[in-house]
Order: C-alpha cells, then sequence, then structure tokens
C-alpha cells in the first residue's frame, strides 16, 4: 500500500483527505486502484488517452514521473506519491 | 512568405518624454497595445482585436503597476516606514514587482509563494534580493495566502503587507493607468475588454475606469473552466479564497477557459504572431476570440499579462514538442 497525496481541488473525490492509500505495482496500476476507491479521480488526472493531463505532474518520493518511466515508474509499499497541479494566484 | 506590418502604437512619442528615466519606477506602464492580425479564427473584418502586452514593463509583468500603487500607498499612510520588511504572498509575477520595487526603494521583501512555482520565478525575485519562503504545492496559491498571514500575525510590528487580494490600490492602480491608456490608445474606440482573474484587480480597476467614460464597453472575465487546472496566475472562484476586492456582479460575463485550449493558443501566438506570452494570456486570447466572433462590427481588447520565457521550465513548455 503506498500513500498519495492529493491536491486541494481533488479533495472533493476523497471525502476532503489530503493522502489517501492505494495499491499497484506501478504509478499507472496505484491510479486506476485509486479510481476503484475514488471514483472519477483518475479521469481528472489523466486525459482520454490515458496519458497524465499536461498540466499536472505527479511525483513518486519526490521524483517527477516524466523524468522516469512515466506511468510505467515501479512503486513500491511505503512510496509516497503526490498529485500536484500548476499554481494558481495572478491577475 | 506573407509580411505584416505590425503597430506598435506607444501612447508618447519618444520626444515627449525624459531623456532619462529617474528609475526603473518611472518606467512601469505606458505599454504597447499591439493589433492581432492572424490568430482572429472566424473573427468579422469589422472586428478589431488587440493586446495589451503588459510583459513591457520593467518587472515583466502588469503586477508592476499594482505593486507600485500599493507600496506608494503604504507609505503615503505611513504604513510602511523605514526598518520594516514588504511581506506578500504571490505566485509569482506580483512577487517579482513587489521584490524590483522595494530594491529600486530600498526595503526588503520576503515572499510567501508554493513551491512548484517556475524555478525562474523564485530566481528572478531572490535576484532582485528578496527572501522567498515556500509553502505546500498541494494547496495552491490558498496555503500560501495562509502562511503568510501566520508569519504577519507572529511579527505584525516587523511587516508592511500590501495584500493584493484586499487592498483597494490594486485596482485602483489599474484605474488610474491601463483603463486610461486602452481608452487613449484606442482612441475611445474600445468595446469590449477581456482579462483573466487571479486577484481580480486587472479587471476591477480597468473595468471600472472603461466604464466610467463609456457605459457601454463590455468587462469580459477569463476564467479557468475548472478548480484542477494549469494556467498559472488565474483563479477558479468558485472554489478559492474569494479576493476582498473581487465584485462579480460588476463583470459582463465570465467565460471558461480549458487549460489544454489555454496552452495551444499560447503555441499559436508564438509562431502565427511572434508573441511568446504566458499561459493566462492565452486563456485571455481564447476568451477574447470567443467575445469577439460574436460581433459584427467593435474593438476587443485583451489584456496579455506577460511574457512567456519566466515559464520555460514549466509543464506550459515542457510537455511541448517542436512541429
Amino acid at each position: 500500500m503506498s500513500q498519495v497525496r492529493v491536491p486541494t481541488p481533488l479533495r472533493k473525490y476523497t471525502g476532503g483527505a489530503e493522502a489517501v492509500e492505494a495499491d499497484g505495482a506501478s504509478v499507472g496500476a496505484l491510479l486506476g486502484d485509486l479510481d476503484k476507491r475514488y471514483p472519477g479521480i483518475k479521469d481528472r488526472i489523466c486525459d482520454e488517452s490515458g496519458q497524465v493531463r499536461r498540466f499536472v505532474n505527479v511525483f513518486v518520493n519526490g521524483e517527477d514521473i516524466r523524468f522516469l518511466q512515466n506511468l510505467d515508474t515501479a512503486v513500491k509499499a511505503g512510496d509516497e506519491i503526490s498529485i500536484v497541479p500548476a499554481i494558481a494566484g495572478g491577475c | 512568405m506573407r509580411v505584416v506590418h505590425a503597430v506598435l502604437a506607444r501612447p508618447t512619442a519618444p520626444d515627449e518624454g525624459p531623456l532619462v528615466s529617474p528609475s526603473v519606477l518611472e518606467l512601469i506602464g505606458n505599454t504597447p497595445l499591439i493589433e492581432i492580425r492572424r490568430v482572429r479564427d472566424g473573427v468579422a473584418p469589422g472586428v478589431r482585436v488587440l493586446a495589451k502586452l503588459e510583459g513591457f514593463n520593467p518587472g515583466g509583468s502588469v503586477k508592476d503597476r499594482p505593486a507600485l500603487c500599493m507600496i506608494r500607498d503604504g507609505l503615503a499612510r505611513g504604513l510602511l516606514v523605514p526598518g520594516k520588511t514588504i511581506l506578500d504572498s504571490t505566485s509569482g509575477n506580483t512577487g517579482i514587482a513587489l521584490a524590483m520595487i522595494g530594491a529600486a526603494l530600498g526595503y526588503p521583501v520576503k515572499l510567501v509563494m508554493p513551491a512548484n512555482v517556475s524555478q525562474e520565478r523564485k530566481r528572478i525575485v531572490q535576484a532582485f534580493g528578496a527572501e522567498t519562503v515556500l509553502s505546500d504545492p498541494l494547496e495552491g496559491s490558498d496555503g500560501a495566502i495562509r502562511l503568510c498571514r501566520k508569519i504577519l500575525a507572529d511579527e505584525p510590528e516587523r511587516y508592511f503587507k500590501p495584500d493584493q487580494y484586499f487592498n483597494e490600490a490594486n485596482p485602483r492602480a489599474h484605474f488610474e493607468t491601463t483603463g486610461p491608456e486602452i481608452w487613449r490608445q484606442t482612441d475611445g474606440a474600445v468595446t469590449h475588454f477581456v482579462t483573466g482573474i487571479g486577484t481580480g484587480g486587472t479587471i476591477m480597476g480597468t473595468g471600472r475606469f472603461l466604464k466610467s467614460v463609456s457605459p457601454a464597453v463590455q468587462v469580459v472575465a477569463a476564467e479557468p473552466e475548472d478548480a484542477f487546472h494549469g494556467i498559472e496566475g488565474l483563479k477558479h472562484m468558485a472554489t478559492s479564497i474569494v479576493p476582498g476586492i473581487y465584485k462579480e456582479q460588476e463583470l459582463d460575463a465570465k467565460i471558461g477557459v480549458g487549460t489544454d485550449e489555454a496552452y495551444d493558443m499560447v503555441y499559436r501566438l508564438g509562431r502565427e504572431e511572434g508573441l511568446v506570452v504566458g499561459q493566462s494570456c492565452g486563456a485571455a486570447h481564447v476568451a477574447a476570440l470567443r467575445v469577439a466572433r460574436g460581433l459584427d462590427a467593435g474593438c476587443v481588447v485583451a489584456l496579455f499579462a506577460d511574457f512567456g520565457s519566466r515559464y520555460l521550465s514549466t509543464n506550459l513548455w515542457a510537455g511541448w514538442t517542436p512541429p
């Protein structure tokens, strides 16, 4: 089981929880399991083709999966996965 | 190859201004307005689409205007005095503006920003000598707002907090400068003003001025269509801490823009207009074209808050491959 840190705009799917648990041997499998537990959340993170949306960063233990093996990046029990959107503020 | 003769209309001719500027602060404002000639997508020939290029401000964004106005207001009211540090929460452009102005005036600056703001932004404010405090990236700009409030509450006497989200000097900067510039640059022809909303300062102040001289001017906000988005600088108001200066009832319309269409518009503006701008400008132009396509005649002015070079390390460009 791994811990997934959820950004504020997606916490409506997790009942307000900032960190939840999910299972999977890769990031892709883990996001699938996360969606079973919190239906609808994966569509917000991934686009129609299943790839992580352009503005979303997924980190495994602080490492951006774009610089690892993307959705095939291996995940093991105890890893921390963070889902981080680009930031807002401004004009 | 088609040659386009773009017209850059500076509001004052070079021989009208001083030859030497006394400081960087006097270079703020008076930004050019440019005709968008290619990325018009079916807009009727009788409709002009113009962009106000705020990236020409010395700090590189529209935020130089409210930052200067808020600091001058703090000085005038005795809230900012020698020995105090300028403190605020910011996703970037306001921080850069405050850091630049603080350096020019000799006041130290401390900025709270989400840890996931672009590297360039952190480095730029540090180059101006400002101190940065990073907040939880998962909580976005609202997390930076909350951490900044705590820092201020712990030592209130140490800081001057301009508080761009609640300071009326923020929209006033645009009422006094951005609005009059657009009115003068279009010779009073502007019919629609379109920009993104973050604090709401730009749209409130500029919109108020334009409506004060021509009540028929329509003021339209470009907003991320969803709370979970990647348009740096903009806020999805329904799910955010609503800024005190933001009065939604003063807007004529709000247009929701998706992150993907905003990003794609940025790429097009670069290749087809020679304007590499930030993602909020892509969103503003998507909304401006949506407004313009509904018109037979008019003059739609979009405000482009900055240029794109400070986003090169972000997802906007990291996920892009040259065509």
